[in-house]
């Protein structure tokens, strides 16, 4: 029964894994697609090793499973933010379908009111 | 050679202590150093555990101060642990969220940065809100400064008025995370 249990969580996050890859190709520029590749995967990342624990079964796997998950949730999220932020210090344009970008506005107004000090 | 003198002075025994027992338990707790065959305690996987902590303990700095082992009261253990639900609820909903966008023939995002002000204080806080933000609905944070602005990037800009950007985004974690942390 668990073993069953095991094998449907794996599958769901499985099947999150490669939809993340799929939005990986689809969308348009770097920050959805890290959007796409955080989400995504860290969702299916979890229900696999949720899965493997409940097939398992053991104390030892539970508690490194949840472990893992812990730590899963807290680096990518600061991965994500990592190369977001370096993506576009380092001036990767957001796709033409962007509405906004606040960030852009308020680096240039910095920039100028650096420039006027100088 | 001073300078590391001087800076091992600097940090007190009891964050060393604490940083130690900390590094000591996720170690014994992932490596589960109890043997499957015969149940006895490996203690080579655990002299090699308190060898690597301490040596952690030793080099590290500043990643548990004083002020933040204080935080460690029953109340914010509380709202942790109904935060988890909360964040777990989220987690999947952001999955869902973006499956669905992806998997649309035509993609309906309306992709874009947004500025929002928060009112969390602390660093800890903040980063704890920052990392919330980034792994749940279509929401991705930029960079956070100083004094408390966040910048999000957005898979489905609903607003761009910071007051209502922010209900959208940022004020479901923020009540929780004020109470744990600050």
């Amino acid at each position: 029964m668990n073993e069953n249990i095991g094998l449907v969580l794996i599958t769901i996050g499985v099947l999150f894994d490669l939809l993340g890859c799929v939005g990986l190709v689809r969308l348009p520029d770097v920050y959805n697609r890290i959007q796409a590749s955080t989400k995504c995967v860290v969702l299916g990342t979890t229900l696999s090793l949720l899965g493997a624990m409940i097939w398992l079964g053991t104390a030892a796997v539970f508690v490194k499973g949840l472990l893992c998950i812990l730590f899963l949730l807290i680096t990518s999220s600061t991965a994500a933010h990592a190369l977001a932020r370096a993506a576009h210090r380092s001036g990767v344009p957001l796709a033409k379908e962007s509405v906004v970008d606040r960030y852009e506005e308020d680096m240039q107004d910095s920039e100028i009111s650096e420039e006027a000090t100088l | 050679m001073n300078h590391s003198d001087s800076s091992f002075k600097q940090k007190p025994l009891i964050e060393r202590l604490v940083l130690f027992a900390i590094a000591l338990v996720f170690w014994l707790l992932l490596v589960w150093p109890v043997s499957p065959i015969d149940g006895r305690w490996m203690v080579g996987d655990i002299g090699v555990g308190v060898l690597v902590a301490a040596f952690v303990a030793l080099v590290m700095h500043e990643i548990i101060r004083v002020g933040f082992i204080r935080l460690v009261n029953p109340r914010s253990w509380f709202w942790l642990f109904i935060y988890a639900f909360v964040f777990f609820y989220y987690v999947i909903k952001g999955g869902l969220d973006v499956s669905y966008r992806v998997l649309h023939p035509r993609m309906p995002i309306r992709p874009g940065i947004v500025k929002i002000k928060s009112v969390l204080q602390s660093d800890t806080g903040k980063s704890a809100l920052a990392n919330s933000i980034t792994l749940t609905p279509g929401t991705l944070t930029i960079d956070v400064t100083e004094d408390g602005w966040f910048y999000v990037h957005w898979l489905n800009v609903l607003s761009t008025d910071e007051e209502e950007a922010a209900k959208h985004v940022l004020r479901r974690f923020e009540w929780f995370i004020q109470r744990i942390f600050e």
